[in-house]
This record gives structure tokens, C-alpha cells and sequence, in this order.
């Protein structure tokens, strides 16, 4: 088997005095979509903002193609071609919605092109003038995911992104989720809604307790549905 | 002419000029305090220090290297700012994450050793800082006569301030800042040097101040307190106007200014209070300050 893309093992990580992650190991190949499913405070923001680097501290060991990330400040990692989306999606309200288009800088060659962020977004378009908050939500969850394709960056990292919308949006996320997964994008994503992870991805990791507990291929899905409503209590 | 109010309008029009100068002075000093508090999110007591030390550099070029004012423009700015550098890199970056009460505690410590040392050094009465030849002399303008260097000082600082805000909301780098300042995680994970990007804005805010302490010398005189008294006037200009907005800056230190101007016209016994009165009426109806965002 290639090595993963991103190969994280006996990840901890602490907000100041709290231990939050305890040993999370994953794996993500190029060019998968992958899911971290899991409760509410099971660990799957703090572990996107670990690999990121944006935590209060961390340990274990963080590697992106083959090179170990774990003690390298969160600018430099993101330089080696990673981009995170947040789940509070993060658009600045000082910046209008180009500024925050444009912010994140470059990283690597291969980026997608303004135009084609517009062709699937076309919202966006319209709303260049406009103050970044000013934005619907489903509008700002587009922003916050176009502006990091824009970079160059193949690993991308979003955090919930269908949270709080309308289904139409969701179906519109989900269409382009494929889209990039198509273009060769690799991506890790966090959700709680399965369904609609089960319609993106090829694997799931499940989280409890700031552990990987389980992880399920997709075509399994159906067959381990059972536990599946046990680990996420729905 | 006709007398304004009951006012000479030679003595009018003097008084305007020196409010717009001190004026000048409020928004430069400002400006720097709420670039430097924006993205660090310390209150920099400083300041006024930076300031004078400005003036003193200055100074020293002149007196002891022979260099003269306008390469103490630039010379200044950039030797005083990078003190400001080595300030935020061996002791303001441990402060970040703690209430804002220690960034001004160690500030104002810092404050009070730089004066104490230009203190020891130079003795509290003031050194004189001749105008540049280019400067001297004044304009006969028709309704005032005004002296050439502190027209000058009005025209270059508002071109700074202007400039300074054009970077900082219009342009690429300033995009950066905004955004630093909102969330410098965030930022940082899309790959910009935020700590450096921090670093450098110190810098230049400190630099802002020297350059303003450079404008200054020539007007008053160059003294070791020159900055602790006028910075206690900025930090109630700040209040007025809010740390959140650089336009706000701006505005509030100029428009500041000219209303002290005018006080000294119409009731001069209240020349020197009237910017603390206007702190406190406006702290009453607008305590976020009159450009400020609540944080
Ligand atoms: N900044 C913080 N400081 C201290 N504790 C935090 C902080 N952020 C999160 N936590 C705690 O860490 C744990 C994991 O939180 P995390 O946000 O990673 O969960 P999550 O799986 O993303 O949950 P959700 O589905 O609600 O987004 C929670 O117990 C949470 O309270
Ligand atoms: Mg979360």
C-alpha cells in the first residue's frame, strides 16, 4: 500500500491545563474523501486544528507526505499544502467578500482559478463588494471553502460543513465536495450528519472521547448501521 | 478684517493653526496606539517614550554625527523602531494571551526606565532643535501669517496618517492585518507569518511615534518628559475616539486639536481640560468611544 498523505498517529493535544486528544491514529490517501464521525466534543475540531497546528499544544506525530509536521509552526504547515476550512467558517468581517476571497496566499502551484471558484459558487460572484459577514450562511460557507481552493493546496480539511444549512445548500456542498474529489483534491472531513457523509466519502473514522475508535468503508456503512447509531447516539 | 466674534481673526486663525498642530501630533500618536493595539492587543504606554526618543535621536544625529533633519526622517524612525522590535521579540510576545492589564503594566515600566535613563543623561530641561534652513521663515497667507515649519508639520502628517490608512484598508497587506487582528489563528493557518507580521507592526507603530517625536523637536523643545505629558492627552484622545477604527484616529486627534484650538480663543481657562471633559461625556453616552467597536 502507498503511503498515506496524512498519517496521523498517537496524536494528544491540550487547550492549556486540558487533555483533549488522547493517541488519535488515522490515515488519509491521496485522493480520498475521508469522515471523522462522532459526538459532540468526541475531539474532531481539535484534531483538524492539530493537524493545523492551531491548537494549544501537541504531541505524537503528524506526517504529510512522508514529512513529520508535528513541532513546525502552523504557517509553515500550511505552506506544505494544507488549507483548513473552520467550522465557525471564519470570514472576516473588516474584509470585503473579494478580500476574503483573495486572502489565503499561495502555497503551491495548481490552484484553482478565481473563475472556476465563481463557477461553483456563482453566489459569491455577485457579492464581491458586499462585507464579508454580510453573507448568508450558506453564501459565508462558500466563501470559507472557496478562498482555500483558490491556493494550491490538495489536502483540504473542512470542518462541518453542511452545519445549520438548507438542504439545497447541503446538496450544492455535496455536488462540489465530488466535484473536487474528481479534480484530485484529498479531503478530511468532519461531519455529524452520515447521511450526507455517506453520499462524499469512501471511509469513516469514528471519534469518542478524543480517540479514533472505529473506522467503517463506506460500502460497509449499511451493514454496521447499528453501531453506528450507538457511537453517535442518533 | 473684521474681527470673528469678537476675536481678532489673526489671533483666531493662530490659535486654529496650533490646534491643527498638536492635532497632527494626537493622530499620529493615536494612529500608532491603535495599529499596535489592533494586532497585539496591548496598550502601549510606550508610546510617549517612543516618542521622545525620537526627538532625541534626532538629537543626537544632529549634535553628535552632524546629520541633519531630513535624513532624521528616515533615519529615526527606522533605528527607534527597531528598539520597538527588540521590545516585542525578548518581552511583549510573552503578554499576548494575558489580560491586556500586563502589556500595560510592563509598557509603562518600560516607559519610565527610558525616561529615567534620557533623565540621567541629559537633565530635565530641554534641548533646542533648530528648524531645517528649507523651513524657515513663513508665509504671509492674506487672512494669517503662518511660519513655514508648522505648516509643513500639518501637511506631512496628514499625509502619513493617510497613507497609513490606505495601507492598512485598502490594500493587500492591510487585508492581512484585518484579518490578523480578528483572528490571528486563522490567518496563520493559511500560511502568513503571523508572529512576524506582529513583530513588524510593533515596529512600525513605534516608528510612527519617532517620526512624530522628529516632526516635534523643532516646535518644542527636545526634553526627557516631552512624551509623558503629551501622551497622557493621546490615551484620552484614544478614549474619545475608540481603538477600533484608524479613520477614527485620525479624525478624533485632528478634530481634537482644533476644538483645544478654539477653547483658547473663547475660554482659555478651560484650554487644558476640555479634551479630559469631552473623554468623560463621551465615556457617559459611548463608552466603546465615538468610532470604537465594543470587544
Ligand atoms: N478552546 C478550548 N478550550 C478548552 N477546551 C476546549 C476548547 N475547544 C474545545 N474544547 C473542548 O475539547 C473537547 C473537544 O472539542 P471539539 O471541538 O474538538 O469537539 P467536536 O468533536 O468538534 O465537537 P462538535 O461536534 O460539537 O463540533 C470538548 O470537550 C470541548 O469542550
Ligand atoms: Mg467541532
Amino acid at each position: 500500500m502507498a503511503e498515506a498523505m496524512l498519517s496521523v498517529s498517537g496524536l494528544n493535544a491540550w487547550y492549556g491545563e486540558s487533555h483533549i486528544l488522547h493517541g488519535v491514529d488515522f490515515q488519509v490517501r491521496e485522493g480520498e474523501v475521508v469522515t471523522l464521525l462522532g459526538r459532540n466534543g468526541a475531539g474532531k475540531t481539535t484534531t483538524m486544528k492539530s493537524v493545523m497546528g492551531i491548537v494549544g499544544s501537541r504531541k505524537g506525530s503528524v506526517k504529510f507526505k512522508g514529512t513529520e509536521t508535528i513541532s513546525l509552526p502552523s504557517y509553515a504547515i500550511a505552506r506544505q499544502g494544507i488549507a483548513f476550512c473552520p467550522e465557525e467558517r471564519g470570514i472576516f468581517a473588516s474584509l470585503d467578500v473579494k478580500e476574503n476571497l483573495l486572502l489565503p496566499p499561495a502555497v503551491a502551484e495548481g490552484g484553482l482559478s478565481v473563475e472556476t471558484i465563481f463557477e461553483l459558487f456563482p453566489n459569491l460572484k455577485e457579492r464581491l463588494a458586499s462585507q464579508g459577514t454580510k453573507l448568508s450562511g450558506g453564501e459565508q460557507q462558500m466563501l470559507a471553502i472557496g478562498r482555500i481552493l483558490r491556493t494550491g493546496a490538495k489536502l483540504l480539511l473542512l470542518d462541518e460543513p453542511t452545519e445549520g444549512l438548507a438542504p439545497v445548500i447541503v446538496q450544492q456542498i455535496g455536488r462540489t465536495i465530488r466535484r473536487l474529489k474528481n479534480e484530485g483534491f484529498t479531503i478530511l472531513l468532519v461531519e455529524q450528519n452520515f447521511r450526507f457523509a455517506a453520499t462524499v466519502a469512501d471511509r469513516h473514522y469514528v471519534m469518542e472521547h478524543g480517540r479514533v475508535v472505529d473506522e467503517i468503508a463506506n460500502d460497509a456503512l449499511e451493514a454496521n448501521m447499528e453501531k453506528l447509531h450507538e457511537y453517535l447516539g442518533v | 478684517m473684521p474681527d470673528i466674534f469678537g476675536i481678532p481673526p489673526q489671533a483666531l486663525f493662530g490659535q486654529l493653526l496650533l490646534g491643527l498642530i498638536n492635532g497632527a501630533f494626537y493622530a499620529l500618536l493615536s494612529l500608532g496606539l491603535a495599529v499596535i493595539f489592533g494586532l497585539l492587543n496591548i496598550i502601549n504606554f510606550t508610546h510617549g517614550a517612543q516618542y521622545m526618543m525620537g526627538a532625541f535621536v534626532a538629537w543626537m544625529l544632529l549634535n553628535w554625527l552632524g546629520v541633519g533633519y531630513w535624513w532624521a526622517l528616515l533615519i529615526v524612525p527606522v533605528t527607534v523602531g527597531l528598539t520597538g522590535i527588540l521590545i516585542e521579540r525578548t518581552m511583549l510576545h510573552r503578554l499576548y494571551k494575558l489580560d491586556h492589564l500586563y502589556g500595560l503594566l510592563l509598557t509603562f515600566g518600560i516607559a519610565l526606565i527610558i525616561q529615567g535613563v534620557f533623565r540621567n543623561q541629559f537633565g530635565s530641561s530641554g534641548l533646542p532643535y533648530g528648524i531645517p534652513a528649507q523651513l524657515r521663515g513663513g508665509t504671509d497667507l492674506g487672512f494669517m501669517f503662518m511660519p513655514n515649519y508648522r505648516g509643513w508639520v500639518v501637511v506631512v502628517s496628514l499625509v502619513v496618517c493617510l497613507a497609513t490608512w490606505f495601507v492598512i484598508e485598502k490594500t493587500k497587506l492591510g487585508s492581512y492585518l484585518r484579518a490578523a487582528t480578528e483572528n490571528p489563528a486563522l490567518v496563520q493557518s493559511f500560511g502568513i507569518n503571523v508572529p512576524r507580521m506582529i513583530t513588524l507592526t510593533y515596529g512600525f507603530g513605534v516608528g510612527l511615534a519617532a517620526f512624530t517625536g522628529v516632526l516635534a523637536a523643532p516646535i518644542y523643545q527636545v526634553s526627557p518628559l516631552m512624551g509623558a505629558d503629551l501622551i497622557i492627552i493621546v490615551f484620552a484622545v484614544v478614549v474619545i475616539g475608540g481603538m477600533g477604527s484608524i479613520m477614527g484616529s485620525i479624525l478624533t486627534g485632528f478634530g481634537l486639536g482644533i476644538i483645544e484650538g478654539l477653547t483658547k480663543v473663547f475660554y482659555p481657562e478651560a484650554s487644558s481640560t476640555v479634551i479630559f471633559v469631552i473623554m468623560v461625556i463621551v465615556l457617559l453616552i459611548k463608552p466603546a468611544g465615538l468610532f470604537g467597536r465594543a470587544r
